[in-house]
């Protein structure tokens, strides 16, 4: 009876514990316009692994803009940015943070 | 009879053939099993056969092999003759087929002279599968025409939207949810006019209108398993998600709620927040 215990060592049916069935943890870059023709850039559910100080610091000077961090009660530590940096960010975190692009969603027009 | 029937194909090429072979079997269906071998070259000419007919061609070649070199041997013998049994069988079946091939070769003749090429008969089937199911016919042609944004600068900061509800049923949503994620991805707020126009705080062109208006379809009409845009958005009560149910496919699938993301307070807002 006890080698049929070897029968168990694969269970098809066990959670394997892939991410496509797992709530994906997106990173969201919006865009908002302000007064006039100016705009501001959030980034929203960077991971916390990276010191956001550090990547602020980068993309302002990468950029050019201004930017800050905001903490928000519910969704955590956000990165604003002045102007429209939205296709300049997702460059930046593809290949530089190494973060897949499938886990970016781009928002606004 | 059914087998010869299986084995012959209305086709020209293949007609010549049975028509040289059928004469061969003839001349050798009177011989008696001595004309095994010219009956099985006939038979090798003629086409592939079924495979157990080839298969046993090559039984009976490697049993001819060794009665020559074994012929006192008697269990080998028996097999012979078993086999002779089903070469036997084999000739009546191939008469029949002598005499069924002339009748199919006079039903071929008739097909000859209303014979219709593929090529039409193909084209036939897919202009009356249009006509009658443009569904399956390929989906290109049944594609739902959108109505281009008609969006207008209202004043000096506010954008209108003047089609919405139109679009809205085209698509067949309510233009409520419509409107939710249009105000979701421009991040910004807006209301209904008395005319059922939207109108959207902040400037907005028709080509910026349009690629939000594109990223709906993709995200919440267009169904994800045959690509129709012929869907319909359900709510389920006990679970509070939403489900995409395809009309034409029937399949479902849940979408994402509609969320709004972080807002940043911009303006006059940000200081009296802070």
């Amino acid at each position: 009876m006890s080698n049929i215990e070897n029968l168990k060592s694969f269970d098809p049916f066990a959670d394997t514990g892939d991410a496509e069935t797992q709530p994906t943890n997106y990173i969201h870059i919006r865009i908002q316009q302000r007064n006039g023709r100016k705009t501001l850039t959030t980034v929203q559910g960077v991971p916390d692994e990276y010191d956001l100080k550090k990547v602020v610091k980068v993309l302002k000077k990468d950029f050019a803009c201004n930017g800050n961090i905001v903490k928000d009660e519910e969704l955590g530590q956000v990165i604003q940015l002045q102007g429209d940096q939205r296709l300049k960010v997702v460059e930046f975190l593809v290949s530089q943070l190494g973060l897949k692009k499938k886990n970016i969603k781009v928002h606004g027009f | 009879m059914s087998s010869a029937e299986l084995g012959f194909d209305p086709s020209l090429k293949k007609k010549k053939k049975s028509k040289s072979t059928s004469s061969a079997t003839a001349s050798s269906a009177p011989a008696p099993a001595g004309a095994e071998a010219d009956l099985f070259a006939g038979l090798k000419k003629k086409k592939k056969k079924s495979k157990d007919t080839t298969g046993e061609k090559d039984h009976k070649d490697s049993v001819d092999d060794v009665t020559a070199t074994f012929e006192t041997l008697r269990l080998k013998k028996k097999k012979k003759k078993s086999r002779h049994h089903d070469v036997d069988d084999f000739e009546k079946q191939l008469a029949k087929a002598g005499i069924t091939t002339e009748e199919e070769a006079a039903a071929n003749a008739n097909l000859q002279a209303n014979f219709i090429p593929y090529d039409k008969l193909l084209s036939r089937f897919f202009t009356i599968l249009k006509e009658k199911n443009p569904e399956l016919a390929g989906g290109q042609q049944t594609k739902l025409k959108i109505p281009p944004p008609e969006v207008q600068r209202d004043g000096n900061k506010k954008t209108m939207f003047a089609n919405v509800q139109t679009i809205a049923t085209v698509l067949q949503r309510t233009p409520e949810h419509l409107i939710q994620y249009l105000f979701a991805e421009l991040g910004t707020s807006g209301s209904i006019d008395g005319e059922k126009r939207l109108i959207i705080r902040g400037r907005f062109q028709g080509k910026n209108i349009e690629g939000v208006l594109r990223r709906y379809i993709q995200d919440y009409v267009i169904c994800k398993t045959c690509k129709s845009m012929n869907t319909e958005l359900k709510r389920e009560n006990a679970n509070r998600l939403h489900f995409i149910v395809c009309k034409a496919c029937g399949s479902t699938k849940s979408v994402a709620s509609i969320k709004t993301g972080y807002q940043a307070h911009v303006g006059v807002n940000r200081r009296k927040k802070v």
